[in-house]
């Protein structure tokens, strides 16, 4: 009976925490799912790679500044206690993510506009950098011996799931909006922003029902709490030699395996292999749905095998793999690999669509698509703009081609076009593959790690000591991922190479997680900590 | 065992002042050959990653320090040893 109780009690606690760190992930996420909108909301028109390098700047220093959450709140949770700390952390963390979704765009504010949105984004760094310590200790401190990384490896998942429910919400919204409605600056891309005051507020009242942590309680009715977590982390030599090495040989190569798999790949599919919005998230979402699984898969293994090697596999795996992973991303995706395989019944070319400006009748823009269809079921949408100027208001009655030169004031250089791809059935399924074997190695090197933590360091300073390394292997090193990478392959483009090196941001994650493998190798134990009592 | 531990040691020593000496060496090729346009931008993103960076590759260094003085040759095994 007793065996039962405990055992619905850690259900209980692994289901409060979860809830509550998987709709951090979501808050923290939305942002970057949605990079592609906010560079064209919240940045001047025709910026084009400047301003998602921007955007992206932007969602990187949401990571860059969890660690300095992962110190604040880390120390706070191991004066305080852990429950009240990933309690505020919550609230910061929704309050922020609603009010983004409130700030008008840079048509209407200007630079104000990104200042604000990278003040909140700031904020929800730090939110995040005091939670997941706060949870994974919460939950490794009630787990029973023996079963601590299949305990911890449930909290694990949340970071996937709050993806996976920020990509969900995303689509979902999107399907029923259509590009323009969504894309608008009032328009629905703001939805997923705002939908998380409501997660958060059940979240909130959830956690309120939890006790705090039965070890910090007993330290603390001991009177053995940390006067000073900071100065304890990390100005004793032997715990900050443990923060260095956790840092160096485990967390930084997580970090990068981990958002190479679940960002850079979208990134990657979207603007690099020009797959359509839905198609591309609903490559990710299958993916991350068939993987997710395998946190728990792998924290339950880490228990009766240890934690090194199933980490250090995972890395491992990704050097190797990731450059012929992006390469089949790249063929499956060609047009020229399938330019034999037209289907000319179904390639059509819509007409012309003129959109007049509403304030100045001379001035307007031609829009026309041609749909490419392929006998593999694939259909390449080229969308191409021109913008016009005219001496006189324009005459919906005369043909667009049929115009008079000496009417036309000027013309746009070179028409923009836009190029998306929506896959055929087995090309799909082929992503998703190529998807799912990342996520495997996400889950390899993420579902022991918070075991892997909480048995590094002692109970007084739990919380500070092994958020830092973690926010820092994650935060910075993982974060960068997106930003690092695009600006990598910008750096390759030359007037005779425009396109640049597409895999060449990859040099990235393989080098930091190379290195990893080779100090986690040399330097780690394979042991588990029986007793995270002391 | 220990033996690698400490020669790698001297390795991640070595290779922080590279790091920081690479990344600069960058930082300058790239802001001196950007555009006058994003000249400003290309200034703000190579100062980040000289500021988060830097202090990472510090770290490095302190870590390869304490490998090579056997710092890592046996590793706490309970928190009377921290």
């Amino acid at each position: 009976m007793s065996k039962e109780i405990k055992q619905s009690k850690i259900a209980f606690v692994i289901g409060a925490s979860s809830v509550g760190t998987l709709i951090e992930w979501y808050d923290f996420y939305i942002f970057g799912m949605l990079a592609t909108i906010i560079s064209k909301q919240f940045f001047p028109a025709n910026a084009g790679t400047a301003a998602l390098l921007s955007t992206l700047a932007i969602f990187a220093a949401g990571f860059i500044v969890r660690p300095f959450g992962a110190l604040v709140f880390g120390r706070l949770g191991d004066l305080i206690g852990r429950k009240h700390t990933f309690l505020l952390t919550l609230v910061i963390m929704g309050g922020s993510t609603f009010a983004i979704g409130l700030v008008p765009g840079y048509a209407t504010i200007g630079w104000a506009a990104p200042i604000l949105v990278l003040i909140l984004r700031l904020l929800q760094g730090l939110a995040l950098g005091g939670e997941y310590g706060g949870a994974a200790t919460y939950v490794a401190e009630h787990a029973p011996v023996g079963q601590r990384g299949f305990w911890t490896s449930w909290i694990q998942t949340t970071a996937t799931l709050g993806l996976f429910l920020a990509l969900g919400i995303i689509i979902l919204i999107r399907s029923n909006q259509g590009v323009e409605k969504f894309s608008a600056e009032w328009g629905g891309w703001r939805y997923p922003f705002w939908i998380s005051i409501i997660l958060v507020g059940v979240s909130v009242l959830i956690r309120m029902r939890m006790s705090e942590s039965p070890m910090f309680t007993k330290l603390k009715s001991e009177g053995k709490t940390s006067v000073n977590p900071l100065k304890e982390s990390f100005g004793q030599k032997n715990n900050f030699k443990m923060v260095l090495l956790a840092l160096f040989g485990a967390v930084m190569g997580q970090g990068v395996v981990w958002y190479t798999g679940q960002f850079y790949a979208q990134s990657f599919i979207e603007t690099v292999c020009k797959i359509d919005f839905i198609q591309s998230r609903n490559i990710m979402l299958v993916a991350i749905l068939m993987a997710t699984p395998c946190f728990v898969l792998f924290g339950w293994l880490s228990d009766k095998v240890g934690r090194k090697w199933i980490m250090l596999f995972g890395m491992l795996a990704a050097v190797f793999t990731y450059r012929p992973i992006y390469q089949q991303f790249l063929t499956i995706s060609s047009t020229q690999s399938r330019a034999d395989k037209i289907d000319l019944a179904k390639t059509v070319a819509s007409p012309a669509k003129v959109k007049v400006d509403s304030k100045d009748a001379t001035q307007f823009i031609v829009t026309q698509s041609f749909d490419t269809a392929y006998t593999d079921g694939a259909v390449f949408k080229y969308t191409k703009t021109d913008s016009f100027h005219l001496a006189a208001a324009y005459d919906a009655m005369v043909p667009i081609d049929s115009l008079s030169p000496s009417i036309i004031v000027s013309k746009s250089a070179k028409p923009n076009v836009v190029l998306e791809k929506i896959l055929g059935h087995s090309d799909f399924w082929s992503m998703i593959w190529l998807v799912f074997i990342q996520i495997v190695y996400v889950t390899m090197v993420y579902g022991p790690i918070a075991a892997f933590l909480v048995e590094m360091f002692p109970t007084k300073i739990r919380y500070t000591s092994m958020s830092l390394p973690y926010h820092i292997g994650n935060g910075v090193f993982g974060g960068l991922v997106p930003f690092l990478g695009t600006l990598i392959v910008e750096f390759t483009k030359t007037a005779q190479n425009p396109k640049g090196d597409s895999l060449a941001g990859l040099w990235y994650p393989i080098g930091v997680a190379a290195v990893c493998f080779i100090i986690g190798l040399i330097y780690l134990t394979n042991k588990i900590d029986k007793n995270v009592m002391d | 065992m220990n033996t690698i531990k400490k020669l790698s040691g001297y390795l991640w020593m070595l290779m922080s002042p590279l790091l920081i000496l690479f990344l600069l060496f960058q930082a300058n090729q790239k802001i001196s050959s950007a555009a006058a346009a994003v000249k400003s931008n290309v200034i703000l993103q190579w100062s980040i990653i000289l500021l988060i960076f830097t202090p990472i590759c510090v770290g490095f260094f302190i870590f390869g320090k304490y490998a090579s003085a056997g710092e890592y040759d046996h590793l706490p095994e309970s928190s009377e040893e921290v």
